[in-house]
């Protein structure tokens, strides 16, 4: 038994329960991807925020749009994700980590230790909130593989750390990665969202692009790990809404190597940005015309290659379309994408002023956040609103590509496939 | 001792009170069941309870009775084992019948049921938004590659493999009823169907006739163990090609269609000499395994330049591991035809006894091939028997991109299922050859009872799609987690990847 990390704790946070915190009294450590293994219902209240010229605002600006969108949530989740906001180590892999106790620490750092180099290692800063209670321990990292262990892998630093978090959101139990992305964060948990924003002190961070997310979740007890952004590597996505399709959806996903573990659709809408993004090389703009499909009554009417293409994307990934009512926000370390489904059963209102590009659930966080928007409209429904930031690559993905190897090894099991991919080294 | 000692099935009842005594049951009847002496008289033996002259009769005056004769109750031996004891006693022969298996296995999908959205995501309303059926049948690429077309759009990097697949706008196609087993008018209304419906009809294993040729493109051309029709012009006459392995209805045996129905028509569609029987060998003697299937798909596809090429099995124990071989031989579609599939001849005991359920068939190719990666590859038809929208809907969750309807098309055009499709008397026209039934079929009529049917099944399944509050069907397609089991075991269950309602 280590007292230790609880002692560090002390200072930011209310003094856990033993019986939680050490699993000393017959406690049952939950293993977070069994904790939702079904179907979250739920509707949502979101906005995203992005300075195309890459000025920094303080997360306070997402506090205050979410604060005026309480009501479209219920207190059992709230979160944020927040780019540029690690200016002191733009290059290292941010790892924001959730433990239910020691031993869920223990094990993780194991896995970080082992395969990483780990140059800063703390307790999140959070201050005490009423109405923000039975945290778990937060941590953060800031490392990169192991030079000598990536290099037996033949992996990119990408595909490593898409593993790792594959690894510990699988295998290891009371363990679970909030974000892992360079220069960016997630902060979420359960509580309503300016009660979350004021807990990770958020005020505190500045950052060119932040997205959040208000969650009404209708069927599960709240868990931090299961509130919005969910995140890969840079990217975080916060989602309003039920998609329809997601049994398919996450069968599609399985195909090609993912593991839908939460039961989420916002997951299933990460894994598929993912998989057109990045491993299939699509524009953003077509990936968001796969993911909220022109019909083809429209399809049928546009010039010839362009209908080509459009019914190229709609046969090969009609599994993959999202159907049903929701708005997606998804952040990048570059700028934002926001996406409302194919036929507008979810709210979405954008607005600009100069180089600020902002959407949200509601207009009123327009207008409690910008003082005098040039424009303010409603997207039409499957129609994206892109904001970028100038002079960012996009998109930031890095090298990040999995290997023919782990492909096949992922079609007769990831969890497998992620363990001996790591061990390789 | 008398003749047979099996009694008449069903009982032939005539209100003489009412009766016409017009003959027209005498015409009807394709049986022979009625003789006239001043009034129609039948003989209760030769009655197939196909209602043909119930539905004709101007009076209404007939009745067809089940003969419910008393047996000692036996639930071991049930009346039916023991006439057909009875019957092979006298015949020494197998036994025939047509459509298909008629036993009380469990019924899967009538213990399935679909999801439905309430609150948390809306129901879309098919009378007032979009709701989109439109299906393209065969292979697709991994990925979709693309290249600015340097004026901020895109185009395709790697040629339109879409364009290779066939668009259907509906996931509802006719199964391969051979020219031969049914008439002609028959396979004219449905191609005249297809044609309207945006779909295909398919030839089965007797070549097209020449009239049909203008709606090659809705026409899937097949070629089977017997080759019959076979000939580049056929092959290049259809929009797709189905090697046809096995039947649902008749897993691992062949064909034989008498000589009686080869009349001259038949035999030049067929390439046959007139009057001969034609009999599809059990086994395509040049396929022994699947590298063999391998060569057949790349011929047909070479001799047509690269239309699609399917290949049809019968859902048999293994067929998950055969499917998977039939994707990677290079087919672009599995056609899986499960154990109820109709037949126009088949053995009774084949029928009745051989292969496995649709529903089961469905659920594990599906999910071997995304196993492996490859359901993209080919798309997966589902037939025997589907019998209504409510079956097409949990076909397409259980992971079928298309339904092929033979038996309930049939129906549509009067089909009453009276099994004695291989006596080639057919009152109704359907499974015969005899001119003077075969035009009781008027194509015209017969194509809008077939178009009726199917956009009554297509406004269904678009009913049900916006219940589940998706608008289109690529999103049910493979959707498991919209469907639940009712009164399932568990092991089923798991094959199926359907959970138990409640949970």
């Amino acid at each position: 038994m280590s007292y230790e990390p609880l002692l560090e704790r002390m200072p930011t946070t209310k003094l856990p329960t033993f019986a939680d915190r050490e699993g000393v009294f017959g406690a049952e450590r939950p293993r977070y991807a069994e904790e939702a293994t079904f179907k979250i219902h739920g509707g949502c209240g979101l906005m995203g925020i992005c300075d195309e010229s890459g000025t920094h605002m303080s997360g306070e600006v997402a506090i205050r749009a979410m604060a005026v969108q309480r009501d479209r949530g219920n207190g059992l989740g709230g979160g944020y994700a927040g780019y540029g906001i690690y200016p002191e180590f733009p290059d290292h892999f941010c790892f924001h980590m959730m433990y239910h106790d020691i031993k869920a620490k223990e094990d993780a750092e194991a896995i970080f230790d082992r395969y990483f180099v780990v140059d800063l290692a703390e307790p999140m800063p959070t201050r005490a909130v009423k109405g923000i209670s039975d945290a778990p321990l937060l941590w953060r990292y800031f490392l990169n593989p192991d030079p000598h262990k990536l290099e037996g892998t033949e992996m990119s630093p990408e595909d490593f750390i898409v593993h790792t978090v594959m690894l510990i959101n699988s295998s290891v139990d009371g363990a679970f990665v909030a974000s892992s992305g360079k220069n960016m964060g997630a902060f979420k948990g359960v509580g309503f969202p300016e009660e979350i924003g004021h807990y990770y002190l958020l005020e505190e961070y500045e950052g060119h692009t932040w997205v959040a997310h208000n969650r009404f979740p209708t069927n599960t007890p709240g868990w931090w790990g299961g509130a919005h952004p969910f995140t890969l590597l840079d990217w975080a996505i916060v989602h309003n809404g039920e998609i329809s399709s997601y049994g398919i959806n996450s069968r599609y996903l399985e195909a090609f190597g993912y593991k839908c573990t939460l039961g989420t659709d916002t997951e299933v809408a990460a894994y598929l940005f993912d998989l057109m993004l990045r491993r299939h090389k699509l524009p953003l703009e077509l990936a968001c015309k796969a993911l909220a499909s022109p019909l083809w009554s429209e399809i049928d009417r546009m010039p010839a290659e362009e209908q080509a293409v459009m019914r190229s994307l709609r046969a090969v990934y009609g599994p993959g379309m999202l159907n049903g009512p929701f708005a997606i926000v998804l952040g990048f370390n570059g700028g934002m994408v926001a996406l409302n489904d194919r036929i507008k059963l979810r709210p979405l209102v954008a607005a600009t002023q100069g180089t600020t590009v902002m959407v949200a659930s509601e207009e009123s966080a327009m207008r409690e956040v910008l003082d005098a928007p040039d424009r303010v409209w409603m997207p039409n429904a499957g129609e994206p609103v892109i904001a970028r930031v100038q002079g960012m690559d996009w998109p930031i993905h890095g090298d990040l590509h999995l290997s023919a190897s782990e492909v096949s090894c992922a079609m007769t099991g990831v969890e497998e496939s992620c363990e001996t991919a790591v061990e390789v080294s | 001792m008398p003749i047979s000692l099996i009694q008449p099935e069903y009982k032939v009842e005539i209100d003489y009170d009412k009766c016409h005594k017009c003959g027209r049951c005498v015409q009807q009847c394709g049986w022979g069941v009625y003789s006239f002496n001043e009034r129609p008289i039948p003989d209760d033996s030769k009655c197939r309870a196909c209602h043909r002259c119930v539905t004709y009769c101007p009076a209404h005056c007939i009745t067809i009775r089940k003969n419910d004769l008393a047996y000692k109750e036996n639930e071991h031996w049930n009346p039916g084992l023991r006439k057909a004891v009875w019957r092979q006693a006298e015949s020494g022969g197998v036994m025939l019948t047509g459509m298909g298996n008629d036993k009380p296995y469990r019924n899967i999908f009538d213990h399935l049921v679909l999801d439905a959205c309430q609150v948390t995501n809306p129901s879309i309303d098919p009378l007032r938004e979009p709701m989109e059926l439109r299906t393209y049948l065969g292979r697709k690429p991994d990925s979709v590659e693309v290249e600015s077309d340097g004026n901020g759009g895109y185009r395709l990097a790697e040629g339109d493999d879409i364009a290779r697949n066939i668009q259907l706008e509906t996931p509802i196609i006719f199964s391969p009823m051979s020219y031969g087993s049914v008439s002609l008018n028959v396979h004219r209304s449905l191609a005249m169907a297809a044609q309207r419906l945006g779909t295909l009809m398919n030839t089965g294993e007797g070549g097209l006739h020449a009239d049909l040729y203008p709606y090659a493109d809705n026409v899937i051309v097949q070629v089977a163990s017997g080759r019959f029709g076979v000939n580049p012009d056929y092959l290049n006459r259809g929009a797709a090609m189905e090697i046809k392995i096995g039947q649902g209805a008749k897993p691992g045996i062949g064909g034989h269609l008498p000589g009686e129905k080869i009349n001259r028509e038949v035999s030049e569609t067929r390439m046959i000499p007139q009057g001969t029987d034609a009999i599809s060998p059990a086994p395509h003697h040049d396929i022994y395994s699947i590298e063999d299937l391998r060569q057949l798909i790349y011929s047909l596809k070479e001799a047509t330049g690269y239309k699609p090429v399917g290949v049809k099995i019968a859902a048999v124990h293994n067929v998950a591991a055969i499917a998977s071989g039939i994707v990677r031989a290079g087919a672009d579609y599995v056609y899986l035809d499960g154990f109820r599939g109709g037949t126009g001849a088949a053995p009774q005991i084949i029928r009745d006894h051989i292969g496995i359920p649709i529903e089961v068939a469905i659920a594990v190719v599906d999910q071997r091939l995304r196993d492996e990666g490859i359901r993209n590859q080919a798309s997966i038809i589902a037939a025997g028997s589907i019998r209504s929208s409510a079956d097409l809907a949990k076909a397409i969750a259980l992971g079928a991109d298309v339904c092929a309807i033979g038996s309930a098309a049939l129906m549509a055009l009067g089909c009453h299922l009276c099994q004695g499709c291989h006596t080639g008397s057919c009152s109704w026209g359907i499974t015969t050859q005899k001119p003077e039934l075969t035009r009781r079929i008027d194509p015209e009529w017969g194509a809008e009872r077939l178009v009726n049917l199917v956009h009554a099944w297509s406004h269904e399944l678009q009913e049900i799609l916006g219940a589940l509050g998706v608008n289109a069907v690529e999103s049910l397609r493979g959707s498991r987690e919209r469907l639940r089991a009712v009164g399932l075991d568990q092991q089923t269950c798991e094959i199926l990847g359907v959970k138990p309602a409640g949970l």
